[in-house]
């Protein structure tokens, strides 16, 4: 009787949850259009024609996003609608700065009489079709993300060989200073983008393992309870990884990164506060340590603290970046109208900058609020999942991604010192495109375990308004 | 485990917070700051990037910016580059812009408000913006003709419309190139403004409207003005003119310049002391009218105010507070009193266009780059100098100068010119000054001249000698 009002809608169909996978249909479509008018515009402010390049890459995104899509629809049906299309949109995005910076780079080399260059977007839109293909392969594969705890020190052992790879003889590479970079058949690789979620699987198995013990308490000292000395093993293993990857590759961002995600992790894992202050501790140890010890150390912390009289050499990049960012001011100078190009790395490292000049602190904020967007979906997950390692790997990925974006963010902005980090999805580099893209493929897949409604007894409320649809 | 999750996402959430702070900061609060910046290409960049709009005499540019291959895209080009420095100005990649290039950077780099609707335009249809253009009030003819009749000197030529105060020329010796101070090569453009600014004659020194000199013999004009204006006297009124004049309280005397008296009895009339520019008379009338009744009447003509053309003009200046002797050295352009062309150019103006004073203007029109005219200049009257009727004797006796008297050079055939000679020292040993100050047609003058020429040697015929024939020439190039 009291159910009379009940509409008759919500009594018709059992208890399935929405896929929502026409939503995800739908804002993949937009994220197309927004790339597409935002190439026309380069077009138009360069008074060139869209050309056949132009449809032809939109063709390109437009299957592989498509395939992506449809992917999802056939093998995680359930998954989160969101997570997809900004991951696309931001690609996009990236390929449009990417495709803006090429034309400057031509243009340029045009006025000085050089040969032209190799425009990046067309292998970075190759890459993204590796891309997609490894979140294909992901999602085909792997049916159940339960699957990789199995395999949990298997991981460990490959994010380690993965981790060291680049120092490696023959394959290893130096570039800039950093050795990053493993050479194998014409193609440059860095090992340490795939390490990050591989460690991740690690962490999040391992972690799931030990939690119990490693958030036993031994000792209260000022109220906080302190881990068992022995317990604290994996972490200073992680810590001098990290100091390891600082010390022979010279790649402060990476280093930073292993560190605050196992922290983090740890924390999760174990609920204990302790740990944070214990890892925050080690950090600032280790952060002091290379300060004093190493030359490129300090001077990234000075020309942090003040650029300006470095303007000229070592602080020509974010000098550089900030004169992009002010000449962008609150709308942008529109894009193909700034100066993007005299950032060194625009089109890597820099290209928020090269974004915040063109999009203005409005572009750059809708920019950092797609990745919040994506970062706050994927913690939804790890919240959602009924598995402890679903929630620890989910959480950990985000956790990457978070980090990611906040250290090369803060990093050419002046927040915080810079380091050598790629911005996830907008930067031009395969590793890192690739690397990304599987990260939404694990976050979707543990996203699709989350919301798919288990075989089900139908629930005594549904029972109950089924029986007043009768009365 | 979700609790330390959402502790998480909160210190996440903390992070996104501080990033979009801080480039809130830096591209709104900072952006200015940053874009002031020393160093800061992107400003110069941007301005480059615009085709900058033409400075136009007539309908000819004389300066405009051409596209080039290098990474600043357009050049700044000067045709007939130091006859039109003082104008025009420079741009420069490392000094900056001067003259009209700096005045004018809005209109010319397309950011004036009124390109409004144009920009908008722009906006959306997303074209390259351009700038506007600015006509000058200059005649080519008049400023062609004080360039070569200047060559060699060292001085400057100021000519205005007397009817509505267009300038219609300005120009200076030595001048400087434009074109290379603009080029887009950092050591030529220094080697050469080292030059310049080591050059002792000043050449970047905009002499027309900034070089201040005593103008001597052609302030007679404002003294015989405020003499007309006191109502005491008349171009026949007599006036002691002896060869040498006590100053009141001293024992220094002022001399005519070729030592006789001005007349039979030490007697003249104004008319023919005006005519032969008779010091000990005119000295005598100063102590008569008082230098506060000089100082009026020199203001009211532009003393003591600084006139944006839009150009700066330097202040030219009649003494605060002289003594008597002073008054009487002021009262022949000496002492303390100093006057830039343009300013002398603008007491002939003021009597040749019946007393009443155009502010003087350098800009005629602004176009928008499709050479639409979104704004003209309209004359405006400075000061009512002197009563027509005033203006009328006033005129008569500079005809007079020149048919009579010691301007006899700017004499020409057909044409009434009233003009007015001057020499000044600028200090004991500093060579003289030369200055010759016109109007003409005397009757309705379509031009009024000053030219000073420094640095001239001669005692006061120079001002004859010297600057007369280049008034002349002037003259001759606006009535052709």
């Amino acid at each position: 009787m009291t159910a009379v009002g009940t509409p008759p809608a919500a009594a018709t169909s059992a208890p399935r949850q929405p896929s929502r996978r026409n939503v995800e249909l739908i804002l993949l479509v937009f994220a197309w259009m927004i790339g597409v008018l935002g190439t026309l515009q380069v077009g138009w402010a360069i008074g060139r024609e869209p050309d056949t390049g132009l449809w032809v890459t939109a063709g390109v995104v437009a299957v592989l996003s498509l395939v992506a899509h449809l992917m999802v629809r056939f093998r995680a049906k359930y998954a989160d609608p969101i997570l997809l299309p900004i991951a696309t949109l931001l690609t996009i995005l990236g390929l449009v700065m990417i495709y803006r910076l090429d034309v400057a780079a031509a243009r340029r080399a045009d006025l000085n009489g050089n040969p032209l260059p190799t425009p990046d977007v067309y292998s970075q839109l190759t890459w993204f079709a590796v891309a997609v293909i490894l979140f294909v392969s992901v999602l085909v594969l792997l049916r159940d993300h339960r699957i990789l705890q199995r395999y949990t020190y298997t991981f460990g052992l490959l994010g380690l060989i993965l981790l060291v790879l680049p120092l490696a003889p023959v394959i290893g590479t130096t570039v800039n200073g950093a050795t990053l970079w493993i050479r194998v058949l014409g193609f440059s690789f860095q090992p340490a983008e795939l390490a990050k979620i591989v460690l991740t699987v690690f962490f999040a198995g391992y972690l799931v393992e030990k939690r119990d013990s490693l958030a036993l308490v031994r000792t209260k000292v000022l109220g906080l309870g302190l881990p068992r000395l022995k317990d604290l093993g994996p972490l200073v293993v992680a810590w001098l990884v990290s100091l390891g990857v600082l010390i022979f590759q010279r790649d402060l961002g990476t280093s930073l990164l292993f560190f605050g995600l196992f922290v983090a992790m740890l924390y999760i894992a174990t609920q204990r506060r302790s740990w944070l202050i214990i890892g925050g501790l080690l950090f600032l140890a280790g952060a002091v340590a290379a300060y004093y010890m190493f030359g490129h150390v300090r001077l990234r912390v000075m020309v942090w603290l003040d650029p300006w009289p470095y303007a000229s050499e070592q602080g020509y990049q974010i000098v550089q970046s900030l004169y992009g960012l002010a000449n962008g001011g609150i709308l942008g100078a529109g894009l193909g109208q700034g100066f993007p190009n005299l950032v060194p790395f625009a089109n890597t490292d820099f290209i928020i900058a090269a974004l915040g000049e063109e999009l203005g602190v409005t572009g750059l904020i809708a920019i950092l609020l797609l990745y919040a967007l994506l970062i706050e979906r994927g913690l939804r997950t790890a919240i959602s999942v009924r598995d402890s390692f679903g929630q620890l790997l989910a959480a950990g990925l985000s956790i990457t991604l978070a980090l990611q974006v906040f250290v090369i963010i803060g990093g050419v902005t002046r927040l915080i010192p810079l380091t050598g980090l790629t911005t996830p999805f907008l930067s031009y580099g395969g590793s890192s495109l690739i690397a990304n893209w599987i990260i939404v493929a694990l976050l979707l897949r543990i996203s699709d375990r989350a919301r798919r409604p288990e075989v089900i007894a139908p629930s005594p409320d549904d029972a109950l308004t089924q029986v007043v649809r009768r009365t | 485990m979700s609790r330390p999750i959402r502790r998480i996402a909160l210190v996440l959430g903390v992070l996104l917070v501080a990033l979009i702070a801080n480039v809130t900061v830096i591209q709104v609060v900072l952006a200015g700051d940053y874009r002031d910046r020393q160093g800061n290409q992107r400003v110069l960049l941007e301005e480059y990037d615009v085709e900058r709009g033409p400075i136009l005499v007539g309908a000819n540019p004389v300066a405009r910016s051409v596209e080039t291959g290098d990474t600043l895209k357009y050049l700044r080009e000067y045709d007939n580059g130091p006859m039109y420095a003082p104008v025009t100005g420079f741009y420069s990649l490392i000094y900056g812009a001067t003259g009209l290039e700096r005045t004018e950077n809005r209109v010319l780099t397309g950011k004036s408000e009124l390109f409004a609707i144009d920009r908008a335009e722009q906006l959306f249809a997303g074209r390259d913006p351009r700038g506007g253009a600015v006509t000058t009030t200059i005649n080519a003819r008049a400023q062609r003709a004080a360039f070569t009749a200047l060559r060699g000197k060292k001085g400057s030529v100021v000519a205005i419309e007397p009817a509505t105060g267009r300038i219609l020329a300005s120009v200076q010796s030595p001048s400087f190139d434009p074109n290379i101070l603009s080029s887009h090569d950092p050591n030529k453009i220094r080697e050469y403004y080292d030059a310049l600014e080591a050059d002792p004659a000043k050449p970047l020194l905009n002499r027309p409207i900034v070089s201040l000199n005593p103008p001597g013999s052609t302030f007679k004009i404002i003294t015989a003005a405020a003499a007309l204006a006191s109502g005491r006297f008349t171009p026949e009124s007599v006036l002691p003119g002896p060869r040498a004049y006590n100053l009141p309280n001293s024992t220094k005397k002022i001399r005519n310049w070729n030592g006789q008296a001005c007349g039979p009895n030490n007697l003249v009339t104004l008319r023919q002391a005006l005519a032969i520019s008779c010091n000990t008379a005119f000295a005598w009338l100063g102590n008569e009218l008082g230098d506060d009744a000089l100082r009026e009447q020199a203001q009211l003509m532009g003393f003591n105010t600084s006139f944006e053309i839009p150009l700066r003009a330097a202040t030219s200046r009649f003494p605060e507070d002289p003594d008597a002797p002073q008054t009487a050295m002021s009262a022949i352009g000496q002492f303390d009193v100093r006057a830039t062309a343009l300013e002398m150019a603008m007491v002939a103006a003021a009597v040749g266009n019946n007393g009443k004073l155009m502010s003087p203007y350098l800009v005629q029109e602004v176009r928008g780059p499709d050479l639409a005219i979104l704004k003209t200049t309209q004359p405006e009257q400075y000061a009512t100098t002197m009563d027509p009727l005033n203006a009328v004797l006033m005129t008569e006796m500079l005809v007079n100068v020149v048919d009579n008297g010691t301007g006899s050079n700017a004499r020409i055939p057909g044409v009434r010119v009233a003009g007015k000679t001057g020499t000044a020292q600028t200090g004991n040993d500093n060579p003289a000054v030369a200055w010759f100050v016109a109007f003409a047609p005397a009757q309705s003058p379509e031009v009024a001249v000053a030219v000073v020429v420094e640095d001239a040697g001669a005692p006061e015929v120079s001002g004859n000698q010297l600057a007369a024939p280049i008034a002349k020439k002037v003259i001759e190039a606006v009535l052709r």
